[in-house]
C-alpha cells in the first residue's frame, strides 16, 4: 500500500474487572463465594490504518468493538500491547507528540444526544475545543465555527440552538463538526449512523465520504451493519468475543469469506434483493464474554468444528497479501492435534 | 382472495396535545390475509407504532381513534370497551414489542407468566397450562424448555427474552400478530434465528402478521406485501416484488436508494434531502413535497388522491416515478 501508515496497534488486550455486585456481596456474607470477574473485552489484536483509509470493525454485541475503538482513540489505556501513531509508540511520547495524537485521533459516539451537553449551544459545543487548544483565538472562533457548520451541511445560523432543537441527523452532524474542529487525521466512528433513519443515515454516510475526499481523513468505522460497512470501508476486521477472527480487503471478504463465522454473518445480512427467503441460521447464542468457550471461541456454534477446535486457540494464518484468518481449517484442519 | 383477517379502513388516530392536534395516523387503509406477512415501513415518527397500538386498542388519552374502522375476522374493533378488547387481546390478537420487557414482568418466573397467559383465556388444569408453556417455548427454539421455565427474565439474553415474548404471543394461536420492530435491537445471527422461527410459525398456523420495521431489507426477506408510511399516511403499498422493483412514490424510491450495500460501494448514496416533517405542521398539499425532487405545482394544492392498481397496488402521488427511473 502506497499510503503512509497513520496508526498501528500491536498485541492490544483490554481487560475489565467486574466487581462483585451488591447481591453477590450479600450472598458472600451467607457463605457464597462470588468473586470479581474478568472480562477479556479485547484479546491480542493487531491492526493498522493508513492515511485516508477506512477500516471497519464489525461483530456482534459485546465482541469488543467499542473498547478497541476507545483504545485506538486514546480514551482507554490498553492492558497489554502498544499503540503507534505515525510510527511512534504513544507510551514513549513527549507531551507535544502526545498532544498531536490526542487531537489527531477523535472519536464520534453512537448516540449524539447523550454525548452532547444539553445546556450548551451548538456553536460552543463545536468551538470550545479548538479555542482551548489554541487552534483559534476568541475573535476567530465564530468564523471558524461557521466554516465547520457549512462543512457538515448545517446552517451557521443554527449555532445558537441547543442540542434538543435539532433532528437526529442534525445532531449527528454537530458531533461530527465537534470532532473535525481540532483538525484530526483519524475519526473513530462508533455506530455513528445506527440510530438514524435510513434516509438520514445516507446523508451522514455521504458526508463521511465527502470529508474523506476533501480532508484526506482516515476512519475506523465501527458498525454491526454489514451493508454500511460494505459501502464505506476499504478493509474489514471481524471480531468475535474480543478476538479478530478474520481481516482483509472489504471486496475480497464479501466475495469469499474464509472464516465460518464471517460466512454466517454474511449469509444472514438482510438484503433488498433476497425476497421471501428462508433465513439460514447459525445455531446457539452468543456466549458470555465473562466465560468464553475454550479453544476457538466460535466452536459451540460452528457447523465445521472438530476435536481440535475446543482445545486449541486457532493461530492467525495468512491466506494472501493482507488477508488473515484465525481458523484451524486454514491451518492443518480440525482433527485432534497429534 | 381469502377473506382478510384484518381490514383497516380509513383509520385516523390523533393526539390532542397542548401544542395542538398531532395527526399521527390520518387515513390509513390496508388488509392482511390469513398466513400473510405485511411489512409496515417508514421513518421514525411516521405513525407505524400508533397504527399498531390502534389495532390493539391501546391508545390512551390524549390520543383517540377519531374515525375509520378496524375489522378483525369481520368484527369491528373500533368503539369496543376496554373489557371487550381485553377478551380479544392475547386470544385472537397479539403484539410483540421491540423491548420484550413490555410483555414480560421482571419479578415473575417465566412459567408463572406463561401459565397466567394461558389461563387468561382458557380454563385448563395447571398441568395442561404448563404443557402448553413448554410447547410454546420449544416452538420458538428455546433449548430444554422444561428447565428454562423456572428462570426469571433477567437470566435470559436479549434474544432469548424476545423468544419468550413471542412464545407468549403465540400461546392462543392468534389470528393476527402485530410485531413492532422486535428484532431491531438484536444481532444479525440472532435476528435471523427469530425471523426463521416466525416465518415457519406463520406458515404452519395460518397466523397473519403485521411486521413493523424501518428496515426495508428485513421486509424484503420476510414479507409478502409492504405498506410504506410517511407522515401518518400509507403513501404506497403492494406486493413486495412490485413495490421494491418498481417503486412509484418518490419517497419509496428514495428509501430504496438510500439502503447501503445495494448501491455501488464507495459511491454516494441516493439521499432524501431534509428531515422528517413535524406532524403538527404539515404542508397543505402532499406531505412529502418539501423533500421531493419530482414535486410540481399541483402537489402543493391538495393531498394527492389514492391511485389503485391490480393486486392491491396503491399509491398517493400526482407525479409518480417513471419506469425508466425506478430500476
Ligand atoms: N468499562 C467497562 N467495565 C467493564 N466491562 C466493560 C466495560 N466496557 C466494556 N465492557 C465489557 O467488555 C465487553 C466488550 O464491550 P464493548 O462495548 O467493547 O462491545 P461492543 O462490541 O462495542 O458491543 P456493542 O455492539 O453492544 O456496542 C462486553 O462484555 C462489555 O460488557
Ligand atoms: N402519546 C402521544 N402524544 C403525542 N404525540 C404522540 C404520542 N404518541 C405518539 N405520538 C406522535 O405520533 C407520531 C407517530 O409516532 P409513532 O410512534 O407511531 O412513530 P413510529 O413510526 O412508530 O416511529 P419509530 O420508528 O420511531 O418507532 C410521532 O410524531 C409521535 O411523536
Ligand atoms: S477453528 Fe474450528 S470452530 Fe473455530 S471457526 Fe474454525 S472450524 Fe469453526
Ligand atoms: S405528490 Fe408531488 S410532492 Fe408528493 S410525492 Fe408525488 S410528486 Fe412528490
Ligand atoms: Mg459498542
Ligand atoms: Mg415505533
Amino acid at each position: 500500500m502506497a499510503a503512509q501508515e497513520l496508526l498501528r496497534i500491536e498485541g492490544i488486550s483490554k481487560r475489565f474487572v467486574k466487581p462483585v455486585d451488591l447481591a453477590g456481596r450479600i450472598a458472600n456474607m451467607m457463605g457464597a463465594s462470588n468473586r470479581e470477574a474478568v472480562v477479556h473485552a479485547v484479546d491480542g489484536v493487531d491492526l493498522s490504518v493508513a492515511e485516508g483509509e477506512v477500516v471497519a470493525l464489525v461483530g456482534e454485541s459485546g465482541c469488543g468493538k467499542s473498547t478497541l475503538g476507545r483504545v485506538i482513540a486514546g480514551i482507554h489505556e490498553p492492558t497489554e500491547g502498544h499503540v503507534f501513531w505515525r510510527g511512534q509508540d504513544i507510551a514513549m511520547m513527549d507531551s507535544a507528540a502526545r498532544q498531536a495524537f490526542t487531537l489527531g485521533a477523535q472519536m464520534i459516539f453512537q448516540d449524539p444526544m447523550s454525548s452532547l451537553n444539553p445546556r450548551i449551544r451548538a456553536g460552543e459545543i463545536v468551538g470550545e475545543a479548538p479555542r482551548v487548544h489554541g487552534l483559534v483565538d476568541a475573535a476567530g472562533q465564530a468564523e471558524y465555527v461557521a466554516t465547520l457548520f457549512r462543512q457538515v451541511g448545517l446552517d451557521p445560523e443554527y449555532r445558537r440552538r441547543f442540542p434538543h432543537q435539532f433532528s437526529g441527523g442534525q445532531r449527528a452532524r454537530i458531533g461530527i463538526a465537534r470532532a473535525l474542529a481540532v483538525k484530526p487525521k483519524l475519526l473513530v466512528c462508533d455506530e455513528s449512523v445506527a440510530a438514524l433513519d435510513v434516509s438520514i443515515q445516507a446523508q451522514v454516510l455521504n458526508l463521511f465520504m465527502d470529508l474523506r475526499e476533501a480532508l484526506g481523513l482516515a476512519y475506523v468505522f465501527i458498525s454491526h451493519d454489514l451493508g454500511v460497512v460494505r459501502h464505506i470501508s476499504d478493509r474489514i476486521f471481524i471480531m468475535y468475543l474480543g478476538r479478530v477472527i478474520e481481516s482483509g480487503r472489504t471486496d475480497e471478504i464479501f466475495r469469499e469469506p474464509a472464516h465460518p463465522y464471517t460466512r454466517a454473518l454474511l449469509d444472514n445480512v438482510p438484503r433488498l434483493d433476497a425476497r421471501k427467503r428462508s433465513f439460514s441460521t447459525v445455531k446457539g447464542e452468543i456466549p458470555s464474554p465473562l466465560n468464553p468457550p475454550p479453544g476457538c471461541h466460535f466452536h459451540p456454534r460452528c457447523p465445521l468444528a472438530g476435536p481440535r477446535c475446543s482445545v486449541e486457540v486457532p493461530r492467525r494464518t495468512r491466506l494472501a497479501e493482507g488477508r488473515i484468518v484465525a481458523c484451524h481449517l486454514a491451518d492443518g484442519g480440525v482433527a485432534a492435534a497429534a | 382472495m381469502a377473506e382478510p383477517v384484518l381490514a383497516v379502513d380509513n383509520l385516523a388516530t390523533h393526539f390532542f396535545t397542548r401544542d395542538g392536534v398531532v395527526k399521527s395516523v390520518d387515513g390509513v387503509s390496508f388488509t392482511v390475509a390469513p398466513g400473510e406477512v405485511l411489512g409496515l415501513v417508514g421513518e421514525s415518527g411516521s405513525g407505524k407504532s400508533v397504527t399498531g397500538f390502534s389495532i390493539m386498542g391501546l391508545i390512551d388519552p390524549p390520543g383517540r381513534i377519531v374515525s375509520g374502522s378496524i375489522r378483525l375476522k369481520g368484527e369491528e374493533l373500533v368503539g369496543r370497551t376496554e373489557a371487550e378488547m381485553r377478551a380479544v387481546r392475547g386470544r385472537s390478537l397479539a403484539m410483540i414489542f421491540q423491548d420484550p420487557m413490555m410483555t414480560l414482568n421482571p419479578v415473575l418466573r417465566i412459567d408463572t407468566q406463561m401459565m397466567e397467559a394461558v389461563h387468561a383465556h382458557e380454563k385448563v388444569s395447571e398441568k395442561a397450562a404448563r404443557d402448553r408453556a413448554v410447547q410454546a417455548l420449544a416452538q420458538v427454539g428455546i433449548p430444554s424448555p422444561e428447565e428454562r421455565l423456572s428462570a426469571y427474565p433477567h437470566q435470559f439474553s436479549g434474544g432469548m427474552r424476545q423468544r419468550v415474548a413471542i412464545a407468549i404471543a403465540l400461546i392462543h394461536r392468534p389470528a393476527l400478530i402485530i410485531a413492532d420492530e422486535p428484532t431491531t435491537a438484536l444481532d444479525v445471527t440472532i435476528q435471523s434465528q427469530i425471523l426463521a422461527e416466525v416465518q415457519k410459525l406463520c406458515a404452519e398456523s395460518g397466523t397473519a402478521l403485521v411486521w413493523i420495521t424501518h428496515d426495508l431489507a428485513v421486509v424484503a426477506g420476510l414479507a409478502d406485501r409492504v405498506a410504506v408510511m410517511y407522515a401518518g399516511r400509507i403513501v404506497e403499498q403492494g406486493r413486495v416484488d412490485d413495490v421494491l422493483d418498481r417503486p412509484l412514490h418518490p419517497y419509496t424510491h428514495g428509501l430504496i436508494g438510500s439502503v447501503p450495500g445495494e448501491a455501488m460501494p464507495g459511491k454516494r448514496l441516493a439521499q432524501i434531502p431534509g428531515s422528517t416533517p413535524s406532524l403538527g405542521r404539515l404542508p397543505p398539499g402532499c406531505a412529502f413535497e418539501p423533500r421531493c425532487s419530482r414535486a410540481v405545482e399541483a402537489c402543493r394544492a391538495g393531498a394527492p388522491p389514492l391511485a389503485e392498481g391490480p393486486q392491491g397496488r396503491a399509491y398517493r402521488c400526482i407525479n409518480p416515478v417513471p419506469a425508466e427511473e425506478a430500476a
